[in-house]
């Protein structure tokens, strides 16, 4: 896993509620038996019209937004347990997704493909699609260390939080299963005492 | 200190705590298929790290496989890969595998519980979000992601903290046209799509301590759909008597055992749950969603609401639905019975008896999808299938089907399907689909109109 520890970059924002995995990545792109390739088919169904021309009309396709930082509307990532969202997020070149609040499990997958999801209160929220709207070049620091975002054209800053361990894997490029591994030994030993 | 049963099972599952982290959780059985496994055992090889417990994993295929002609090869290249690999992947690592065509291969959250698999006090995950079913029994069950899978793979189990806890209390009497379905469509379209996230929910009250072990899963089953991780009923003697003389279920003086165990499950008199909701039977009526999450539900005697926001807005358009509108008479020329939710064979029996006699719409295209190759034989053993053919209607064979159409089952763009499945999204069931959530009685209503109706005046 990549580490995380600073990202400075303007951002895509993406005003729309209860995102649903299945637009992130739609279930017959599902197929493939390895991680790579799923950036191609992010928000597919949103990004391309149905006689496969692009959505100009779509964040994503306008040329005015641009960087590693998603801003999405309320409840991101709702729906079913597919990694391969995070995996289309990540491949598409998001290294932060910023919202109101995230679905548990999407979460979860996020932080473990390091990226970085970021719930702010809906005040904030509004006040960064406000900013990149008004100005698309905006640059957001994302400082994982202090667990704070900024907006730095105004200093608007808000911190977020996260949980400690998963922030001492991010910072490192960790991930879970060497931990668990080495946890081997007091894992049988549970096994034992149940049997 | 008074525990609740979800507090029990998962206590009794921490192997260790870390300072300020997540626990180690040990996980009893880990359910796989065919879409969420590949780039896990992937890893496990890259790294070589080999399968732990691979005698605490069952494998079925079910999300990207046909439902005619089970016997032929899969036509689809890359579903006939995905399901190569995943028999490659079980066969190298020792795994069971109820694959396509076996007797007991079926949906995972079908299979895993009619066969005893599934058990009260467990800790049970799969990569796939309606793990939550099997909370029917008592048990811990969640979905995961597919790095979570390497990570039960290698080492049986997973790295977590521990969940809120929720209650939902549903008393009084149901009316005889109400199910299971309809109850927690009822539930999800008062509390939203996001209530219950960061939740474990419990269903407590007479409403679900009447209910079927095929009714308590399909209340279970779409926990997720308003944000709880999992749901849980407490087992009691309608949970003892389903697992009984079940294929993988303790047997003789073993059995006795464990029921003496899960009889001490249930939540504590007086445990105290972070958030607390109680509704009333007789409220609810046969349900129907108009929008696309199944928060957006209404019952189908009123008319769809009206809000001024852009996210509600785009969902009516993407319907093709206007605020204030009432769904009765809205023609309807697809209907899809079966999935996780609603493919037992107690919601073939409902279909089946509501269906006796009558005749098909011939605007209708409906496709019946028994959740398991045990489901699809009951219902052959039962009669129902000379019942539905009578009526115009043909059964298909086992698995996901139309709920996820990664398959052929694919409902066409613009088209209206109402759907005894989970997720009315956008596309869900085929690109530009429009899913319309309700019980089996009602789609089999539909079904026979070519219409939606009203159920309840027409019962009653």
């Amino acid at each position: 896993m990549d580490k995380f520890t600073t990202l400075t970059s303007s951002a895509i924002p993406l005003s729309i509620e209860n995102v649903d995995t299945d637009q992130i990545i739609p279930a017959r792109f599902l197929k493939a038996t390895s991680r790579d390739g799923f950036g191609e088919n992010l928000f597919r169904d949103w990004r391309f019209k149905k006689d496969g021309s692009v959505n100009e009309d779509f964040a994503l396709n306008n040329a005015v937004y641009k960087g590693s930082i998603l801003v999405a509307g309320d409840n991101f990532g709702c729906g079913s347990s597919r990694e391969h969202a995070a995996w289309a997020i990540n491949d598409y070149g998001f290294k932060v997704v910023v919202s109101s609040f995230f679905a548990d499990i999407f979460k979860g997958n996020a932080l473990n493909n390091g990226v970085l999801p970021i719930q702010v209160d809906k005040e904030y929220l509004k006040e960064l699609f406000d900013q990149i709207k008004s100005n698309p070049d905006s640059q957001i620091e994302v400082d994982l260390e202090n667990q704070k975002i900024t907006i730095l054209a105004t200093d608007s800053s808000t911190n977020f939080e996260i949980n400690p361990y998963k922030k001492t894997c991010l910072i490192n490029g960790y991930d879970d299963i060497d931990f668990l591994i080495s946890n081997k030994a007091e894992i049988e030993e549970f096994e034992n005492s149940k049997a | 200190m008074k525990k609740t049963l979800f507090d029990k099972v998962w206590d009794a599952h921490v192997v260790k705590e870390i300072k300020d982290g997540p626990q180690i959780l040990y996980i009893d059985k880990h359910l796989i298929h065919e879409v969420t496994s590949p780039q896990a055992f992937g890893e496990l090889e890259q790294r070589g790290i080999p399968v732990f417990r691979p005698d605490q994993i069952v494998a079925t295929a079910d999300h990207n496989t046909p439902t005619v002609d089970q016997h032929l090869p899969v036509k689809d290249d890359l579903s006939r890969n995905q399901l190569e690999e995943l028999t490659k992947n079980c066969k190298k690592n020792n795994i069971t595998l109820y694959g396509l065509g076996h007797k007991y291969n079926g949906i995972v959250h079908v299979m895993a519980p009619e066969l005893g698999i599934t058990q009260p006090g467990m800790t049970m995950v799969c990569g796939d979000s309606h793990t939550s079913t099997h909370g029917a029994f008592g048990t811990i069950a969640f979905g995961i992601g597919t790095s979570q899978v390497a990570q039960v793979f290698a080492s049986q189990c997973l790295l977590l903290q521990k969940p809120k806890s929720l209650r939902v209390n549903v008393n009084g009497k149901l009316k005889s046209e109400v199910l299971p379905k309809d109850v927690i469509l009822y539930v999800i379209a008062k509390l939203g799509t996001n209530a219950g996230t960061g939740y474990f929910c419990e269903y407590a009250g007479n409403v679900f301590e009447d209910m079927s072990m095929e009714g308590r899963m399909t209340v279970c089953n779409m926990s997720i759909e308003m944000g709880a991780r999992g749901g849980m009923i407490a087992p009691d003697e309608t949970t003892f008597e389903y697992i009984k003389g079940k294929e993988f279920a303790p047997q003789g003086k073993e059995f006795d055992k464990k029921v003496a165990y899960w009889q001490t499950l249930p939540t504590d008199e007086g445990a105290i749950f972070d958030k607390e909701y109680h509704f009333d039977a007789e409220d609810i009526e046969p349900m129907i969603t108009y929008g696309t999450n199944p928060g957006m539900g209404i019952k189908i005697s009123e008319n769809i609401p009206s809000e001024n926001n852009a996210s509600f807005e785009k969902s009516l358009a993407y319907m093709n639905f206007e605020k204030g509108q009432s769904l009765v008479n809205q023609k309807i020329n697809y209907v899809f019975i079966g999935s996780c939710t609603n493919s037992r064979i107690e919601d073939f029996r409902v279909a089946a008896n509501y269906i006796k006699g009558k005749k098909k719409a011939n605007n209708v295209t409906a496709w019946f999808v028994p959740g398991s190759q045990q489901v699809a034989q009951q219902i052959v053993k039962e009669g129902l299938n000379t019942i539905f053919e009578e009526a115009g209607f043909q059964l298909r064979q086992p698995g996901c089907s139309a709920c996820l159409a990664m398959n052929d089952d694919k409902i066409p763009e613009g088209e209206y399907c109402v759907s005894t499945s989970n997720r009315n999204f956008e596309g869900r069931q085929g690109q530009g689909s429009r899913t319309i959530l309700a019980s089996p009685l009602v789609a089999a209503a539909t079904a026979i109109e070519g219409r939606i109706i009203d159920i309840s005046k027409q019962l009653n």
